[in-house]
C-alpha cells in the first residue's frame, strides 16, 4: 500500500517536471510568462475601463490583479487540457499507466505557477498601502483545493472527449472566453443589474473567483460562496470521472 | 509447464475501420444514421478467438506477416489496448519495448527519459536512480545521454529503449522487433542480455522477422496467420512451415 502511494507521488512528480520542461523549452523568460501574461491583461483592462471608460472602482489595478491571477490558472489549465493526451501519444500508446496522472500533472504545474505569482499580488497590496491578511494562511489552501478539483474535473471531461471529437479544442477556447466576461473578474458582482443576477449564479466560476478577490483584498471568505463552488467542483468531478471511466480504455486506439 | 505468466482465453480484438467522429461533431451529427451504421458494421477483426498460455520463465516467439496482428497481441498483453472479447490474465511486472521512442518524450534528454520511462513502467524514482549508471553504460550513448532524444538516430533510440527496459528487472519482457535498427555490436549485446534474462527465469515474448534470433531465444513459437494461431510449437517445428 505504502509503495503504491509512493508510486503515485513519483509518477505525478516526474510528469509535472516533464510538463515544466516541455512547456518552457527554449523560451528565454520561462515561467516569468505566467506572471507577465495576467499583468499584461491587467494593463489592457485598466486602460480600457479605468482610463477610457472611467469605471467607478477604487484601486482598480489591484482589483484586476486579484481576479486575473487565479483566472489565469484556470484558463491556462483548461485551455491546454484538450491537447494533454494528444501531446503524450508516444507514452499513452506504449505504456499502461493511469492516464489521468497526465492531467493532474498539468493542473499541478499551473497551480505552482499561480503560487509563484502570489508575491506579485502582495507587492501590489503594499503599493496601495495595504498588507496580506492572516486569513490567507487557511484561505489560500482552501480555495486552491476547490479550484484544483474543479479544473482537474473539467480537464478530465474535455481531454477525454476531445480524443473522439476533436472540435472540443476550439469550443473550449470560445467557451472560456465567454465565461471570462460573464464571471465578475473585471467588474464587481455588485455591478450586475438586477435582471441579470442569474448570470452570476449559473456561471460555475463566479463564487470561486469572487472569493479569491475578497480573500486577497479584504481577507474575508464567504462560507456560502465556498459551499457553492465546492458543490460545482464535486458535480464536475463526478461527471468527469464517469466520462473518463467510460472512454479511457480506448485512448491508445484512437490516438 | 508451471503456473502461467500470461493467459489468453478465446481473445478477439477488432477495430473500427472508419472513424466518422474524427471528422468532428458536425459531420457526425449531420450523417448520424449512416455514421452509426458505419460505426457498427465496419469492424475489422485482427485477432479471432486466440487461446494460448506462456509459462513463467518461458520465452515465446511470435511470427507472422506484416499486419497479421503481432503488435496488437503484444499491446493486449501489456494492457494498453483491451480485447473486444475473451479474457487475458497476466502475472508479473511488465517491461515492454513496443516501438522506437515509445514511452519517451521527444523534448526530454535521454537521462530524463530514463527516469520518466522507469516511473511510468512502475518503479519508484529511487529505484530508477539506483539503476541509472547501469542503464547509461549499457546504452553506450556517451555524451548524447544529456541531449534531447528528438535528435537521436533510430539506432540510438533503440539503444536507449532497450537499455531501459532490459535493466529494470522486469518479470515479463515484451519486445517488438526494434532490434533490427541497432548495429551488429548492439544487437549482439541485446541478444546476450536476453539470454541472461532467460537464464534468470524471466518470461519473454519476442516478435521478430529474424528466424535466426527466434531460434536462438525462443522455447516455443506461435505463427499468427488469418487472424488466428496457425501453428504452435518449437522453433524447429514451426519455422520450416513458415519459411
Ligand atoms: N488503432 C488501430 N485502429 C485500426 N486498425 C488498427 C489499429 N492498430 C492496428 N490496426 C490494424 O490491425 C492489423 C494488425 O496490426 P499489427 O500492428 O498488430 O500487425 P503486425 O503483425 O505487428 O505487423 P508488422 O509485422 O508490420 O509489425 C493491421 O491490419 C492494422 O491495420
Ligand atoms: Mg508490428
Amino acid at each position: 500500500m505504502n509503495s503504491k502511494i509512493q508510486y503515485y507521488i513519483d509518477l505525478i512528480a516526474v510528469l509535472t517536471q516533464k510538463e515544466m520542461k516541455v512547456r518552457y523549452k527554449s523560451t528565454f523568460f520561462g515561467y516569468l510568462w505566467s506572471v507577465a501574461y495576467p499583468l499584461a491583461f491587467a494593463l489592457v483592462f485598466f486602460i480600457a475601463f479605468k482610463v477610457i471608460m472611467r469605471i467607478q472602482i477604487e484601486n482598480y489595478a489591484l482589483f484586476l490583479i486579484a481576479g486575473l491571477f487565479p483566472w489565469q490558472w484556470f484558463v491556462n489549465s483548461v485551455n491546454t487540457s484538450p491537447t494533454v493526451f494528444l501531446g503524450n501519444v508516444s507514452i499513452i500508446k506504449k505504456i499502461d499507466f493511469p492516464r489521468n496522472s497526465l492531467l493532474i500533472a498539468t493542473v499541478l504545474q499551473d497551480a505552482i505557477h499561480f503560487i509563484l505569482s502570489i508575491p506579485v499580488i502582495v507587492l501590489f497590496l503594499f503599493l496601495h498601502d495595504q498588507s496580506p491578511s492572516i486569513s490567507w494562511l487557511y484561505g489560500i489552501p482552501i480555495l486552491m483545493g476547490i479550484q484544483f478539483l474543479l479544473i482537474y474535473s473539467l480537464s478530465l471531461m474535455i481531454s477525454s472527449i476531445n480524443l473522439f471529437f476533436r472540435d472540443l479544442e476550439r469550443l473550449t477556447l470560445l467557451l472560456t472566453t465567454f465565461l471570462f466576461y460573464f464571471t465578475p473578474i473585471i467588474y464587481p458582482e455588485s455591478m450586475i443589474p438586477d435582471g441579470y443576477k442569474i448570470l452570476f449564479s449559473i456561471t460555475p466560476l463566479s463564487p470561486l473567483m469572487v472569493s479569491w478577490r475578497h480573500l486577497f483584498l479584504e481577507g474575508t471568505l464567504n462560507p456560502i460562496f465556498l459551499i457553492v463552488s465546492f458543490g460545482y467542483s464535486v458535480l464536475f468531478f463526478i461527471i468527469g470521472s464517469l466520462i473518463y471511466r467510460k472512454l479511457s480504455w480506448k485512448f491508445a486506439e484512437v490516438l | 509447464m508451471n503456473e502461467p505468466a500470461i493467459l489468453f482465453d478465446r481473445v478477439s480484438k477488432s477495430y473500427h475501420l472508419y472513424h466518422p467522429m474524427t471528422g468532428g461533431i458536425k459531420s457526425f451529427l449531420f450523417h448520424l444514421p449512416e455514421a452509426v451504421k458505419i460505426l457498427k458494421n465496419s469492424r475489422y477483426e485482427v485477432l479471432k478467438e486466440v487461446t494460448f498460455q506462456v509459462g513463467k520463465g518461458e520465452s515465446l516467439g511470435i511470427i507472422g506477416r506484416n499486419g497479421a496482428g503481432k503488435s496488437t497481441l503484444l499491446g493486449l498483453i501489456a494492457g494498453i489496448i483491451k480485447p473486444t472479447q475473451g479474457k487475458i490474465a497476466v502475472q508479473g511486472r511488465i517491461s515492454s519495448l513496443l516501438e522506437l521512442g515509445g514511452g519517451f518524450h521527444p523534448e526530454l534528454t535521454g537521462r530524463e527519459n530514463i527516469v520518466m520511462n522507469g516511473v511510468l513502467l512502475g518503479l519508484t524514482k529511487n529505484e530508477v536512480f539506483q539503476k541509472m549508471d547501469e542503464i547509461i553504460e549499457f546504452s553506450d550513448l556517451g555524451d548524447f545521454i544529456d541531449q534531447p532524444i528528438k535528435i537521436y538516430s533510430s539506432g540510438m533510440l533503440a539503444r536507449l529503449g532497450f537499455s531501459v527496459v532490459a535493466n529494470l528487472d522486469p518479470e515479463i519482457l515484451l519486445i517488438d522487433e526494434i532490434l533490427a535498427v541497432g548495429d551488429m555490436e548492439f544487437q549482439k549485446k541485446c541478444l546476450k542480455k536476453m539470454m541472461d534474462f532467460k537464464k534468470s527465469g524471466a518470461t519473454m515474448v519476442f516478435v521478430s522477422h529474424s528466424m535466426e534470433n527466434i531460434k536462438l531465444l525462443c522455447d516455443r513459437v506461435i505463427w499468427i496467420d488469418r487472424h488466428t494461431i496457425k501453428i504452435v510449437g518449437s522453433p524447429e517445428e514451426v519455422i520450416p512451415h513458415y519459411v
